[in-house]
């Protein structure tokens, strides 16, 4: 799970409007390669289409997005790997836990696919079920396929867009933990959260958006607490 | 274009077809579609007359057509479900290698669907069709490419709109015309008693694919975009 080079976000001035209706308003923020960024607000602040303009799945109205290496210099033409868990699990229901981790391995051009799918399998404890078609899996055992497909290619940067979801409390304690070892082995890591928990604890920082705007950063002073208490969520 | 594009062309249009195979939903319904229009439209010719060498064609292409676009609806809207489009997009070197994919793979569902039915219509309609089966393949591969590759465009379009159902047969449509115009007329010619070959008809289809295969290929990348 090591990134070999870890990558940072600048956002620079992004604005992302939908007809007229503002989701980001000039938010400018710069996330060092390693960092672990927890970012808080409430419904419509603003929180996903920052993580898929992350993600380069969405094209900024305005502004840029950059993406940095540990030294601050930028990526050069190529992209860092990214790995991102959306609100939608991003998995195909009518394909086996193991088909879709073997699909995605094999698109972004992995040596060895099957050896990487039975790992995470094995990791996210769904080896036993990796025949089974992910249309019979609860929620959480979905969630758990969806962590395991941004994790194959071994993300410098990790999005996480509410990745509790669906987890129960045994599954809560397996996410914290493998988020806790990327960070510790660099990977840079944005989730989206709502409210304090196991994976809020292993932020390094918090951001907090309110209506499209960038309002508090501990950074800048605010404690990670307050960032939750005053997102209202 | 690259061995990226290659390679996750060939695996995307692999998990097509097992995902096709696995549920048979879009075979299924357009055999029995087309199927249907054969059966319904055997009742109104005189199969031993020479109409049904006249009208085939048409009747043929018409058939394929809205089969083609029962077929072409779900093709991103199943993308969209568990928002797979984007895990697809963070995954492939290429993004034109999702549109080849589904091009491809609705080709080949209509081909096959074609060839089913061609037995049905010669039986049917009492027109022989194996002496000019290559002829046949031919035109038929050649339409069925133009109405997957304008079809694959205008999917991936319409899925993100609203009234999405009603927007893709609006566009298709019309933009079909020609195709379908020039396919018709090629079947035709081969249905006929002294079966025969447009050439300029198989050249304006083959025209038609290049020109929108490039077209694809160019601007293909903001047709996946958000």
């Amino acid at each position: 799970m090591t990134p070999t080079d870890p990558a940072g976000i600048r956002f620079t001035h992004i604005e992302k409007r939908y007809g007229g209706l503002f989701a980001l308003r000039r938010v400018s923020l710069e996330i060092a390669a390693g960092e672990c960024v927890a970012l808080a607000g409430r419904n419509g602040s603003g929180k996903t289409s920052l993580l898929r303009i992350a993600a380069q799945l969405v094209r900024p109205s305005a502004g840029e997005v950059r993406f940095t290496r540990a030294n601050g210099q930028s990526f050069d033409g190529a992209r860092p790997r990214i790995g991102y868990v959306a609100h939608a699990t991003m998995v195909y229901d009518e394909l086996t836990a193991e088909e879709n981790l073997l699909l995605f391995a094999r698109l972004q051009g992995s040596a060895t696919p099957a050896a990487l799918a039975e790992r995470l399998l094995r990791e996210v404890g769904l080896l036993e079920r990796r025949a089974s078609l992910v249309r019979t899996f609860s929620r959480g055992m979905r969630q758990r396929v969806a962590i395991a497909r941004a994790l194959l290619q071994q993300p410098q940067i990790l999005l996480l867009d509410e990745p509790g979801t669906g987890l129960d409390a045994e599954g809560l304690l397996w996410l914290a933990g493998t988020l806790r070892e990327l960070r510790d082995a660099g990977c840079t890591l944005l989730m989206s959260l709502h409210g304090e928990s196991e994976i809020s604890a292993l932020a390094t920082r918090g951001v907090r958006l309110d209506a499209g705007s960038l309002v508090a950063d501990t950074r800048d002073g605010a404690d990670l607490r307050s960032i939750f208490a005053l997102a209202g969520a | 274009m690259g061995l990226g594009l290659l390679s996750n062309t060939a695996v995307l249009l692999g998990k097509e077809l097992r995902a096709e195979f696995r549920s048979r939903e879009l075979l299924t319904t357009t055999v029995i579609f087309i199927l249907m229009v054969m059966v319904l439209f055997s009742f109104t010719f005189d199969p031993s007359s020479s109409e049904s060498r006249r009208f085939g064609g048409g009747l043929l292409w018409l058939a394929f057509l809205f089969a083609a676009s029962l077929m072409l609806q779900p093709c991103f809207l199943r993308e969209q479900t568990n928002d797979t489009l984007s895990a697809l997009r963070l995954s492939v070197s290429d993004p034109f290698a999702i549109l080849l994919a589904k091009l491809a793979a609705n080709t080949l569902f209509l081909l096959v669907t074609e060839l089913l039915m061609l037995p049905v219509f010669a039986v049917l309609y009492n027109v022989p069709v194996f002496p000019v089966f290559g002829q046949l393949l031919l035109v038929f591969f050649l339409g069925s490419l133009g109405v997957s590759v304008a079809g694959t465009a205008l999917s991936a379009i319409s899925a993100q709109a609203r009234m999405r159902e009603l927007l893709l047969p609006l566009l298709l449509l019309p933009l079909l015309t020609p195709v379908l115009v020039a396919s018709t007329q090629v079947t035709a010619g081969l249905l006929d008693v002294q079966p025969f070959v447009q050439w300029k008809g198989v050249g304006f289809l083959a025209v038609f694919d290049l020109v929108f295969l490039t077209a694809l290929w160019l601007f293909g990348e903001y047709l996946l975009e958000e």
